[in-house]
């Protein structure tokens, strides 16, 4: 807004250029354009690892609104490449914000783009399938634009779980901020495979009654069971699952031997390990209101997604010990999975919410029933 | 779960009258209702006293009863009609406490019928704010501090629990009435006395002041596999302290991160599940400290609301239609989405702008009411706007609230009157913020006075920064973005407004229609619900059908409500018929024109010559139908004719030869009419002299008004100086009309309709008071009940005569006053009037439709029209009035219009229908107990013959000591009582003791002392709820109406059975 504004740039790998104005740290972002739905939640979407690769448009226009503080991020960083906003609000009002946005996307190097007419370009991605794309800052040449971003890679096929995942293994012992009930005792381990974590995971994790030890994307099913875990855990992550090829055979040696709890990533490589298939979506499921129809009870859960591939329900028919627990009603994809003789559930939904609702909180608890059920078994 | 089989037959109970705190928007959420219903083959028994609704056609319900909304009244109906339930959650507070009473009653045990949508339980825990608190207290939720007072005496004990300042809300009463805020101990009791007479139940809560807190809302859905959606978030620009009704209200929420939301999503649910709304809506209200986000519960309505209609256009989600589904036993993923048709109801509306919905005041009609908001709702209508941004909606929204305002326009005030009004909201808050910044008060300073939110401040201090900026060298696509109009610009660059317009279109400066579709462009929109930005993609997309553009009413104000939504609905089912496309344009997200599914294509736009010329560019319609939506469009119509725009139906030019008072007395002489002696002055000394020739007393008005704008009737050159001098600053672009004030005439409406060839007439309506009451206040009886048959004759006559004269084609209206036998004309107008619903209502015929269909080109005889309706059945119409929200306002009737809506009787006979037409109006009349009669000296002759009858029939007579000698004379036996000037046992000491059940009197409204000396006397019979007439006429048709109802038991009527549908 301010009359001082540089112009930016935001090109398709279609051709299609929208110029507008340059917010964040000046700089360029490539990666594949994805838009996100809900109306609250910016930081939360920002410090996501999952959109490592992606540029991130947001659906609502006015963004900014009530600034960015330390409670509300999801990791120690931002890994999505560019920000996408129709109204880019510069003046903050929330007694919890203690940076702006654009200072925020400045201390972490994150190049916007302001006043261009997103909802041209939703229905551009809606229609042709999510993109690559360049954001610049600046005046650029714009052939070159549509060049750079049609020579990037297709995110089908890309392993970006590597570029997030944690280089070391930790502890985490801090739960949510609002919790209603104190976390239940005794407290199980369960150890945690970031492909790209959500801190909402881990702090679900441990107001459930959980011990948690997060470990990098690479370690072995050996190593993990070396460190005696009660369940395992498969996280969220950025990228084509199938193409991280370590996880699915780690995965699928862990299968049976320690109840197993997936969430969006985690539960595409939970599906891969099982013999199924993943396929990329069109543009993905990227919001807060998306309905996951639990197959048991007919109950419709309003759920925050953020995927651009799923599991093929075709791929799993074969295996008659798996059943497909959840779809989303408004494509009948897969949502939720779980095996029928073993002790494994897994959702591509996110049930930590952050940003989104709370419909599907329990299922951390019912992660914890499921152990418990084990032992008692034992 | 699919839906219940069991359910056959339902009834639907309306909200009755339009009044403060409930208007169309349950016409809205009713009609959707009946749809809704009528679609599963389920019979609807429909129940609402108010004619101007499109529910109570009779094509919307099997059986439509438009009758009282009264316990007596819907259990007959229950017992003729035995339905198998009924749904109470569509017809605001009136149809929910009627509800309750009905259970309570036990009529609906005893019938075997239930209720659906909310149940009794859960509506009694929504409403008993005791009980509410402890079920938000077993769910970990606060409510403010509060305790019950049932009686004067337990206000100390309350005071001291609750401490200062606190709220008084009185129990059981709708938008918020009664309810107050009490800073010093003085005024806590007396806030408290007044609060507990609101009460139906005498019962009034206290409660811990949470002023200046952020306020939000939510409308929440659940269905009975426990479903639960957030349609809608809203934030109130007005913090708490501020009637949410009167509040300028923003969806989404602004200021709420996501963690802050999910909570109160959470609680939302939480709220819904305790309470144990199970098939249905329900708003939700919560408060959020702004410093520390402390969250506290307000209210929750177990039924579809105001907020639900915004909320339903705000988002694309029909609230009242899922709810109806719901309550027959569907849930929620069984329900499509009929915007994206792929996706299910299951899921939670993501919206990709921003809403902005501003009250509308009428303070204007009021003069002494206190215009300061608090917790009782005073606003009389709403807009809605829809930009890409807050600033662009928000200016959107305040060039559609048709106050000549289209910008943040500076005002003059003095800075301690500006502080005073930042701090005390009145109607202009959100100017009076613009003007501070203007004054370069910083955001700080404003926020510490107001309490709005920063957020909206600095969004307000931005816009002002570019107001202030801007001139002809400036970035006009960047102020067109932030939703500055074409007419604000031209007033900062000191140009014509088509000056903008010419430069913004030689830069190719043109809005883009953007789509509401639930789902921020996810997936694909069916459905044409459209608004205009600044932005790159156009997604109207016409078609190349013959279409015609419907411009709708705006908000609602006195003189202009649901009325003309109903002619503007009509207008599209007509066309519909001829197979035309349909394009409405409006910006009242109450009513059922701003429905996406009411007319094809539906663009939510101010109804400004600029906006609506982008949707005629956009669109290329055949033409624009101005008619229907009262004084809005058709102040337009010049404007669009001059661009180039056809108006169909009756011309511009024969508009004007009707509305222009000159022009209008040439064609009275040339077609040999009367008409009172009239003039037209253009200056106060004008005006005196014409005064003078014609003589007093004269009915003065500026030209060009609706409502009766500023009418009054001058007994002396005195008062003409005072008004001359106020009645020039309403209107300063045009003359003020003097007409000569026929006394004692009886003032009749005729509604007609004409093809250019053939004149039919709808209906001919006969005043109950006499003239000097505006028709909009007046009661009327269809047909006629008093005047002889050559003077109808009369009537119809001229009425043919002025609608050939002027070429009409399409609707007329015509108001005649009959006295000594003479038929004089008071006023033409061309177009559909308020009475048309009713008319249409009385003689079974879309009077409406058959309108818009000539004016689209069909002759009257193709439609198979072509004589009047003469029903043998008697309609009354009675108006309803807004006075017992205005505290220390007279309830006097004049020329000035201040009803704010309508009720109508049909029986076979007039008494019958007059005591209904009361009855709904919540006057019900007694049968037996005391009349207080009191009257001017010219009405004492008059006024025997009905305070006789009443005598007759038993009642006590009482009066003040002229009127009490008068009719002792002549034989009645009368007690004296006191003026109230004259001392104790006075009337409204009376009236407050109840010992008083019929109040009539009347005041010679030109003495300014006589009207104050009754005032009280009137106060009193209003706030004391007993049925009150302020003139002979209707004291008389009262008389008949008490006769009628002793005679024998008023059985309801359905419409169905009075002619075929």
């Amino acid at each position: 807004m301010s009359p001082a504004s540089t112009s930016a740039y935001l090109v398709l790998s279609d051709g299609t250029v929208y110029r507008g104005e340059a917010f964040g740290a000046r700089g360029e972002g490539e990666g594949e354009v994805v838009f996100h739905t809900a109306m609250t939640g910016y930081q939360e979407i920002l410090t996501d690892p999952s959109y490592a690769g992606q540029i991130v448009c947001m659906t609502y226009p006015e963004i900014g609104n009530v600034g960015t503080n330390p409670q509300d991020e999801e990791s120690c960083g931002i890994f999505l490449r560019g920000f996408v906003v129709r109204e880019h609000v510069d003046f903050p009002s929330s007694w919890r914000s203690r940076e702006s946005l654009q200072a925020y996307l400045e201390r972490h190097h994150i190049p916007g783009i302001s006043e261009i007419d997103t909802r041209a370009l939703v229905r551009r991605i809606r229609t042709q399938g999510a993109m690559n794309g360049v954001l610049v800052h600046g005046e650029a040449s714009q052939e070159e634009l549509v060049a750079r971003a049609r020579a990037l890679p297709s995110m089908a096929g890309r392993n970006l779980v590597d570029e997030v995942t944690c280089r070391e293994p930790y502890r985490w012992d801090q739960g949510r901020d609002w919790a209603p009930d104190p976390a239940p005792m005794p407290r199980y381990h369960v150890v945690a495979y970031d492909f790209g974590v959500k801190r909402n995971i881990l702090r679900n994790l441990v107001n459930a009654g959980f011990e948690v030890t997060v470990v990098p994307a690479h370690t072995s099913a050996e190593e993990v069971l070396a460190l005696q875990p009660d369940g395992i855990f498969l996280s969220n992550g950025p990228g084509d699952p199938a193409a991280v090829e370590y996880a699915i055979p780690n995965v699928r040696k862990l299968v049976g031997k320690r109840p197993l709890f997936g969430i969006c990533l985690g539960h595409q490589i939970l599906g891969l390990a099982l013999g199924g298939r993943t396929k990329k979506l069109r543009f993905g499921h990227h919001g807060a209101n998306q309905p996951a129809q639990d197959q048991a009870t007919g109950r419709v859960l309003i759920v925050s997604e953020n995927h651009g591939f799923a599991l093929d329900a075709d791929s799993l028919a074969s295996n008659s010990e798996l059943e497909i627990t959840h779809i989303n009603l408004n494509d009948r994809t897969v949502e939720g999975l779980r095996h029928r003789r073993l002790p494994l559930f897994s959702v591509q939904y996110h049930p930590e919410a952050s940003p989104g609702p709370h419909d599907a909180a329990h299922l951390f608890s019912r992660f914890r029933k499921l152990i418990e059920g084990q032992r008692a078994q034992a | 779960m699919p839906r219940r089989e069991d359910l056959h037959k339902v009834l639907i109970i309306g909200s009755g009258p339009i009044v403060i705190g409930q208007a169309c928007e349950f016409d809205y959420s009713g009609t959707q209702a009946c749809k809704a219903l009528r679609e599963e083959d389920i019979e609807v028994v429909l129940v609402n006293s108010n004619p101007a609704t499109i529910m109570t056609d009779p094509g919307f319900a099997s059986r439509t009863y438009i009758e009282p909304l009264r316990l007596e009244t819907l259990k007959r109906i229950l017992e003729r009609e035995r339905p198998d339930a009924v749904l109470p959650t569509v017809g605001g507070q009136t149809a929910l406490n009627l509800a309750v009473a009905l259970a309570e009653s036990g009529t609906l045990d005893r019938l075997g019928i239930e209720l659906i949508g909310a149940k009794l339980g859960p509506i009694q825990i929504a409403e008993d704010r005791l009980r509410f608190r402890e079920a938000m207290r077993g769910i970990g939720l606060e409510l403010p501090r509060s305790t019950y007072v049932r009686g004067l005496a337990e206000g100390g004990a309350a005071l001291a629990e609750i401490g200062l300042p606190a709220i008084i809300r009185p129990s059981f009463t709708l938008g918020g009435s009664g309810g107050s805020l009490a800073e010093s101990e003085s005024q806590f009791h007396e806030l408290l006395e007044w609060g507990l007479r609101q009460s139906p139940r005498g019962e009034a809560l206290v409660e811990e002041s949470v002023l200046g807190w952020k306020e939000f809302e939510l409308e929440v859905m659940r269905d009975r596999a426990d479903n639960v959606v957030i349609i809608c978030s809203i934030e109130n620009f007005d913090p708490m302290g501020v009637h949410t009704g009167d509040s300028i209200t923003v969806a989404p929420v602004q200021t709420l991160t996501d963690k802050e939301y999910q909570r109160m999503r959470d609680a939302a649910i939480g709220v819904i599940r305790k309470v144990g709304v199970d098939t249905g809506g329900s708003n939700i209200q919560f408060a959020v400290h702004p410093d520390t986000g402390k969250m506290i519960v307000i209210e929750m309505n177990p039924r579809v609301s105001r907020s639900s209609a915004l909320a339903s256009k705000a988002t694309g989600f029909p609230i009242a239609k899922i709810a109806a589904k719901l309550a027959i036993g569907y849930t929620l993923d069984e329900i499509p989405n009929d915007i994206t048709r792929e996706t299910p109801a299951s899921f939670e509306p993501t919206i990709d702008y921003v809403v902005t919905k501003i009250p509308r005041f009428a303070f204007e009609k009021f003069p002494g009411a206190d215009s300061r908001l608090g917790i009782q709702m005073k606003s009389v209508g709403e807009i809605m706007s829809i930009g890409r941004t807050f600033r662009e909606s928000l200016q959107k929204g305040m060039r559609s609230l048709e106050i000549d305002r289209y910008g943040f326009d500076a005002s003059s005030l003095s800075d301690a009157q500006l502080r005073e009004q930042l701090r005390e909201p009145g109607p202009e808050r959100l100017w009076r913020i613009g003007d501070a910044f203007r004054r370069g008060w910083t955001l700080e300073e404003i926020h510490a006075q107001s309490r709005v939110d920063p957020w909206f401040l600095n969004q307000i201090r931005e816009l002002i920064r570019e107001d202030e900026a801007f001139d002809a060298t400036s970035d006009l696509r960047r102020a067109k973005r932030n939703g500055f109009s074409d007419r604000r610009l031209a007033e900062l660059c000191q140009v014509t407004e088509d000056e903008i317009r010419r430069r913004r279109l030689e830069q190719g400066i043109v809005p883009v229609f953007k789509r509401v579709d639930t789902c921020g462009a996810e997936f694909k929109a069916h459905t044409p619900y459209l608004y205009s930005t600044y932005e790159q993609e156009c997604e109207a997309h016409p078609s190349d059908r013959p279409k015609i553009v419907i411009l709708g009413g705006g908000p609602n104000r006195i003189g202009q409500g649901i009325e003309f939504d109903y002619c503007c609905v009509h207008a599209v089912m007509g066309l519909r018929q001829d197979g035309y496309e349909t394009i409405m344009i409006n910006c009242n997200p109450e009513t059922v024109s701003t429905d996406y599914d009411t007319a094809d294509r539906l663009y939510f736009e101010p109804l400004t010559l600029e906006d609506v010329l982008a949707v005629v560019e956009c669109e290329q319609p055949l033409g624009v139908i101005v008619q229907f939506g009262g004084q809005t469009p058709l102040r337009l119509a010049a404007a669009l004719e001059r661009a180039g725009v056809s108006i169909l139906g009756t011309s511009p030019d024969a508009i004007d030869r009707a509305e222009d008072r000159e022009r209008f007395a040439d064609l009275i002489v040339k077609l040999g009419l009367r008409q009172p002696k009239n003039g037209t002055a253009r200056n106060v000394g004008a005006a005196h002299k014409l005064a003078q020739r014609i003589g007093y007393p004269v009915v003065v008005r500026p030209s060009y008004v609706l409502g009766g704008r500023a009418m009054q009737i001058v007994h002396g050159p005195d008062a003409l100086e005072v008004y001359m001098r106020e009645a020039v600053a309403v209107s300063p672009e045009h003359p003020v009309l003097v007409d000569r004030f026929l006394a004692d005439a009886i003032e009749v409406d005729v509604d007609a309709i004409c093809d250019g060839r053939v004149v039919v007439i709808g209906g001919i309506m006969e005043h109950i008071e006499e003239a000097g009451v505006h028709s909009g206040d007046s009661a009327c009886s269809l047909p006629p009940y008093s005047l002889p048959r050559y003077t109808i004759e009369e009537i119809r006559r001229v009425t043919r005569m002025l609608a050939l004269e002027l070429g009409v084609r399409g609707l007329m209206n015509v108001q005649f006053a009959v006295a000594r036998d003479q038929v004089n004309v008071l006023e033409v107008n061309p177009r559909a009037s308020r009475t048309i619903p009713f008319v249409s209502k009385a003689i079974g015929q879309p009077l409406a439709q058959f309108a818009a269909r000539v004016m689209a080109g069909k002759s009257l005889a193709e439609l198979g029209f072509t004589a009047e309706s003469e029903p043998d059945h008697i309609s009354v119409k009675e108006a309803v009035f807004p006075f017992v929200k205005f505290p220390g306002v007279d309830t006097l009737l004049g020329p000035e219009m201040k009803s704010t809506g309508e009720v109508m009787g049909i029986d076979r006979e007039f008494g019958r229908a007059y005591a209904k037409a009361q009855s709904a109006a919540g006057m019900g009349l007694p049968d037996s107990g005391a009349v207080l009669v009191s009257t001017r000296d010219e009405d004492k002759a008059r006024i025997v013959e009905p305070v006789r009858a009443l005598a007759e029939l038993g009642f006590r007579i009482l009066a003040t000591q002229g009127t009490a000698r008068y009719l002792s004379e002549r034989g009645i036996r009368t007690e004296t009582v006191h003026k109230v000037s004259e001392g104790p046992r006075n009337t409204a000491e009376l009236l407050t003791r109840g010992e008083v059940d019929l109040v009539i009197v009347t005041t010679r409204t030109g003495d300014p002392e006589a009207v104050q000396h009754s005032m009280a006397m009137r106060r009193a019979a209003l706030e004391h709820s007993v049925p009150y007439f302020t003139t002979v006429a209707g004291a008389r048709a009262a008389a008949a109406a008490i006769r009628a109802q002793r005679a024998g038991d008023i059985e309801p009527i359905a419409l169905q059975d009075l002619y075929p549908t």
